[in-house]
């Protein structure tokens, strides 16, 4: 038998869970045959995110957890304000469910770039941001965060599993892939992958590095960002997002926070990548792992840094 | 009723001095909101947090005081608490607050009510519950694209359990609607858009009551109810006004309106008309 999709996991859950109710604003790749089988608790608002928003809102003031699923870039964007106003301003337990974020949108091209979601999520007060790096903590987070009570957007991201976990999902714990004293390269969602290829480099190269996987970025693991903090002589944020907002962002109010000052590389975007299929965009946008480890390479070089 | 409607419309008249509010959408659906709740809503102080109950949502929600004048007259609230308009311990400010018994939902921000009263609907609907959701949308309001995405779902899901309410006092926040983004035919569109529609004198209550008669007006589908009002309506020293849209006047204006709501005197407003807020 093979494993458990996003899909029958959220079955399962709306089977045992009567409050769950299943929307969508005409945006069925991952739950595509789930109308049959949920009847009137699948939702279907044709392609108007901000009513979808909306309307979720009073489901959830009847007592419903609307799990709904739109491209990340529209949802998070067409509909921020609903979000922010509607959603936020209650904490409502609204599962926003963003598909295709980042690189995922590929050859799409820059009006289907979710890039800017992290940052958008986390400025709402109360607001969880999951972002799985395959499709197996996509299945384990699914549960978690819809036993939340918080608004939570989810990364969607059904990417074949490539990297070996062996850390149960949990909301605001990371994974230690690889651990590392010279580097730690941190990273959540569809590159975490890669941070581990890098990794397997640089130790090559004779460069002790490892891999934290975030998991989720709200809320977010503290303890294990400061711990490698004090022990690494390089962080590496990487991510498919905007520089501004999102992890790097996330570790420099941390660490400013707690008077700790770690070298970190930020390898994010600072522009809309340039739109091909997917294993083309990593490696034109330099984010394949052998191009990560390279990129950490010459900024150990530049700053000197003996790792 | 009557006598209600002139206790709303005094409370709004009061709580224009001090920081002002927005009196003349306040004005225009104070009859509408006396009407609803006397009415049609089954809905009341020991029931406001029922299952079963009706669902009262305003979408512009700039129009407050006169939610609150209502809630205060119907003992939801004491009348003693607007006086604690825009004071920093309590939650009565210029829109709406969830933190003020019988107020469902918060709005100021234009074109969300429409849609969140759909899921109220819809999750009323799932249940197989009595209640029905009604919500008052603002004539300048209908210029937000998302009244009308929610008017293509409503329509589409077919929520005969819905009820729109437009307050039609022809303003936006300043400028008469027809000269700037006309609205009419609005009947037709709201038609086109699946609705049953029915248009009143929002001022009239034998004529309210024929637009609230029959819910849904046109079975399986919504029902909107169009109410031609007056902005600032009671009051003709700013009735029709489009800068008296927001107003904060002095107490000696306060006063002298209200002898004008009272039919004893013309009131003279010499405070400063504020364009935007």
């Amino acid at each position: 038998m093979s494993a458990a999709t996003y899909e029958d996991v959220l079955l399962a859950a709306a089977k045992s869970d009567p409050r769950i109710v299943v929307m969508t604003a005409e945006n069925r790749a991952a739950i595509r045959g789930l109308p049959p089988l949920l009847g009137d608790r699948f939702i279907d608002v044709g392609i108007c995110e901000q009513t979808m928003i909306g309307a979720a809102t009073g489901l959830a003031l009847r007592g419903r957890i609307p799990v709904v699923h739109a491209l990340a870039t529209f949802l998070v964007m067409r509909a921020f304000e609903f979000i922010r106003t509607d959603v936020g301003i209650l904490g409502l337990p609204v599962k926003l469910v963003g598909a295709v974020p980042g690189f995922l949108s590929d050859g799409n091209g820059p009006t289907h770039q979710a890039i800017e979601d992290v940052s958008l999520m986390r400025g709402i007060p109360g607001m969880h941001v999951v972002c799985p790096s395959d499709e197996r903590e996509l299945v384990e987070a699914l549960p978690a965060v819809l036993a939340s009570p918080h608004p939570t957007y989810l990364r969607f991201n059904a990417s074949p599993c490539r990297v070996e976990h062996h850390k149960p999902f949990a909301l605001g714990q990371s994974e230690l892939i690889l651990d590392g004293q010279a580097v730690m390269l941190l990273g959540y969602g569809l590159l975490v992958p890669e941070l581990v290829v890098a990794a397997q480099e640089l130790r090559s190269a004779g460069i002790d590095a490892g891999v934290l996987n975030l998991r989720t970025l709200v809320p977010f693991d503290e303890a294990a960002v400061l711990k490698h903090a004090a022990s690494a002589r390089l962080l590496v944020t990487v991510e498919d997002h905007f520089k501004v907002g999102g992890l790097f962002s996330i570790v420099a109010e941390l660490c400013l926070r707690e008077h700790v000052s770690p070298h970190v590389l930020p390898l994010a975007l600072d522009r809309w990548f340039r739109p091909a299929l997917l294993p083309d965009v990593l490696r034109t946008e330099g984010f394949t792992g052998p191009a990560i480890a390279a990129r950490v390479r010459d900024a150990l070089a530049t700053k000197k840094l003996h790792a | 009723m009557t006598d209600q409607a002139f206790r709303v419309r005094q409370h709004i008249v009061r709580m224009s001095g001090g920081g002002g509010c927005f009196i003349g959408a306040s004005l225009s659906c104070a009859d509408l909101v006396v009407y609803l709740y006397e009415r049609v809503l089954d809905i009341s102080p020991t029931t406001v947090t029922s299952r079963d109950r009706d669902y009262f949502f305003l979408s512009k929600g700039h129009d407050v005081p006169a939610l609150y004048g209502a809630l205060a007259e119907r003992g939801y609230i004491d009348s003693a608490r607007l006086d604690h308009h825009l004071q920093p311990g309590d939650n009565i400010y210029w829109h709406p607050s969830r933190a003020i018994p019988g107020v469902e939902f918060h709005s100021g921000s234009l074109g969300h009510l429409l849609s969140v009263s759909i899921g109220v609907a819809m999750g009323i609907r799932l249940d197989g519950g009595p209640g029905r959701a009604f919500v008052v949308l603002g004539d300048g309001e209908l210029d937000e694209g998302s009244v009308w995405e929610g008017a293509l779902v409503a329509g589409a899901k077919r929520l005969e359990n819905l009820v729109v309410i437009v307050d039609r006092n022809e303003f936006q926040a300043n400028i008469e609607t027809e000269s700037l983004i006309p609205l009419e035919p609005l009947a037709d569109k709201w038609r086109a858009f699946g609705f049953g529609v029915v248009e009143v004198n929002g001022h009239d209550f034998a004529d309210i009551e024929r637009g609230f008669s029959i819910l849904p007006l046109v079975a399986g589908h919504p029902t909107v109810v169009i109410a031609r009002t007056v902005r600032g309506k009671g009051l003709p020293s700013i009735e029709r006004r489009a800068d008296r849209w927001f107003a904060r006047f002095t107490e000696e204006e306060v006063n002298a309106l209200l002898a004008e709501l009272a039919g004893t005197a013309r009131a003279n407003l010499t405070s400063e008309t504020l364009v935007v807020r």
